[in-house]
């Protein structure tokens, strides 16, 4: 039997009991996970206050096209942002193409199987290898060489931007690779049997429709990885970049230094005046870095109103 | 007899060698077969078998697919006539673990024997999907591109027009052949997918449930279409919708799942005798709409 239905002056709509309790603890986590926020940003906005009121009063053309020297008043960024130019420039050559064709491979080619489990897992892990790792790997095959038995199966670089790049392209690989394979992922399946079935081969297939859908995806994780690499320095003081270069790269070949080796160089220093310089420094890599990770919302915000 | 079809990829393609099959005699039918189709063969499936791994999805197959005509394969979800579809063109290739057993031919020649290329196959045997699956990229370029890839050396611009105009979609498009496929009605954007699949001048056009992502009168259009198309090519269509066969197809055949078989063939026959005298009872009970 169905019951009566309530009379309106019996209902009473408002909070009580259990539901209530529930509420208030509804309405109170918002506090407690601005709170979780907070201390995030806090942290950050006086490490960068901190750093914009030593720095901020050095940094000035002056500082920037000045090659670093002995006085702290006339050493600036020249040949240290030209190396983090030259540097970044060589390991995107290197290191873009091998983690698209990874992905690619993994992703449309590779048979589904344990083969390629234990690559994914390997290169999953990989991404959390820490970089001075990534610096002794490199100082031991791309700086001094790999000889065995008197053959030569790498030379020796030395501290060049060139192994430098090595370095580096090895270290931002799985993060690159993780990013690309998850933007291929995205691109939906019925735009590959649409393409196989009007008889693409897989390679046709893959190069006109999965990578321009990955596009946007595959960029903006390799902006994100450059940045990361921008600001690195244990893997590149751990091959022997530490060298005072007073003169502009023009050859991969070269000895260099970068922004962040510099900034690091700076604060060993015992004068207060290379302190000043360092927090110059670290502005200029943070408005390089918001400025990548600017250009690959752009990016992203571009394709998708395609 | 017509082995003269090379499958191999090859870039000269061959028109489809003339087929002549006599009638076959009542005795040699098999019993689950009303009348097999009479005049040119476009696809012979022989004792056709599957399995996604170790579960079997198709058991013993056999049914020949008349050529310029409507095929439509019925039957409740789960009963094999997806993956039949599939495996005319080779698209279950592209799913892991798929095992295949017994023979298609093509026009005489056996699409999983040695030597034959799956691209090969799908360009002559096109394939409209369920969901319409323009690409994101204007309307001409999607129309185009099976052409593109396969080397077609004529006027592109030509073969836009006309395959636009097949697919009775150039009135509403003509003006902006620029804009995006995605833009389009989903009825507009399945009239791509078959503009698409005819620029690419294939035999056979296989059709996975074309209509059941649209509205009624998207539907109806696309049936017409379907009677305009089989003029010039043989049409294999899956569907659920019982009154869609009836309305479209010429032969239909109805596949079932039961507790012992997976995917089998059921009743084979032309679509006027297997809508009003089914002779298996379960066609009956699936056609009157006892259950499925």
């Amino acid at each position: 039997m169905a019951l009566a239905p309530p009379q309106s002056d019996q209902i009473s709509l408002r909070a009580q009991g259990r539901v209530a309790r529930r509420q208030a603890f509804s309405r109170l986590s918002r506090y407690i996970l601005l709170l979780a926020t907070l201390a995030g940003i806090g942290v950050l906005a006086v490490l960068a206050v901190d750093t914009m009121v030593r720095g901020l009063p050095v940094l000035d053309w002056q500082f920037i096209t000045s090659y670093p020297s002995r006085n702290a008043v006339d050493a600036g960024l020249r040949s240290s942002l030209l190396g983090t130019v030259w540097v970044m420039g060589t390991t995107i050559i290197l290191a873009i193409p091998v983690a698209i064709g990874t992905a690619v491979f993994l992703e449309e080619f590779a048979p589904k199987g344990r083969f390629t489990s234990v690559v994914r897992l390997n290169i999953a892990n990989l991404a959390g290898v820490p970089s001075i790792i990534y610096g002794i790997l490199g100082l031991t095959v791309f700086v001094r060489g790999v000889e065995l038995q008197g053959v030569t199966l790498f030379p020796a670089l030395g501290t060049t931007i060139l192994a430098g790049s090595l370095t580096l392209a090895l270290m931002i690989l799985p993060m690159t690779v993780i990013a690309s394979v998850e933007a291929i992922r995205q691109v939906p399946p019925s735009i590959r049997d649409g393409s196989l079935a009007l008889g693409a081969t897989r390679l046709q297939t893959v190069r006109h429709h999965t990578l321009p859908g990955a596009l946007p995806g595959i960029m903006t994780g390799t902006i994100l990885a450059i940045s990361r690499a921008a600001g690195e320095t244990a893997a590149l003081i751990m091959i022997g970049a530490f060298a005072f270069i007073a003169f502009d790269n023009k050859s991969v070949n070269e000895d260099f230094t970068t922004v962040a080796i510099q900034i690091y160089n700076w604060t060993t220093r015992p004068q207060e005046a290379f302190r000043a310089n360092a927090s110059a420094g670290i502005i200029v890599l943070m408005v390089m870095v918001i400025g990548l990770n600017l250009v690959a919302v752009l990016i992203r915000e571009r394709f998708r109103r395609k | 007899m017509t082995n003269s079809i090379d499958l191999r990829p090859a870039d000269t393609r061959q028109v489809p060698a003339e087929t002549t099959l006599r009638a076959t005699l009542a005795s040699e039918r098999p019993a689950n077969v009303i009348a097999e189709p009479t005049g040119d063969i476009a696809l012979s499936v022989e004792d056709l078998n599957l399995w996604y791994g170790s579960k079997q999805a198709l058991t013993n197959v056999s049914m020949k697919i008349p050529v310029k005509q409507v095929t439509a394969l019925i039957g409740p979800s789960g009963c094999g006539k997806s993956t039949l579809l599939r495996s005319i063109n080779r698209m279950n290739d592209l799913i892991p673990n798929v095992t295949t057993k017994g023979r298609i031919r093509y026009h005489g020649v056996d699409l999983y024997g040695p030597g034959i290329d799956p691209v090969e196959v799908r360009r002559r045997i096109g394939m409209v999907f369920q969901k319409p699956n323009p690409f994101p990229k204007s309307i001409y370029d999607n129309v185009v591109f099976g052409a593109k890839v396969n080397g077609y050396k004529g006027n592109f611009q030509q073969l836009a027009e006309e395959s636009l105009k097949r697919a009775a979609l150039w009135d509403e498009v003509k003006d902006n052949l620029k804009k995006s496929g995605l833009a389009l009605s989903g009825g507009q954007q399945q009239r791509l997918c078959i503009a698409r699949a005819i620029a690419n001048q294939p035999d056979v056009i296989l059709m996975d449930e074309p209509c059941s992502a649209l509205d009624p009168i998207a539907t109806l259009k696309i049936e017409d279409l379907m009677r305009e198309l089989v003029k010039d090519y043989t049409i294999v269509i899956v569907t659920h919708n019982m009154q869609q066969a009836a309305r479209v197809s010429d032969y239909t055949a109805f596949m079932l799942t039961d507790e012992k078989t997976t995917g089998q063939l059921i009743e084979y026959g032309p679509t006027q005798e297997l809508f009003t005298t089914p002779r298996d009872k379960r066609t009956e009970d699936y056609i009157s709409g006892r259950f499925g």
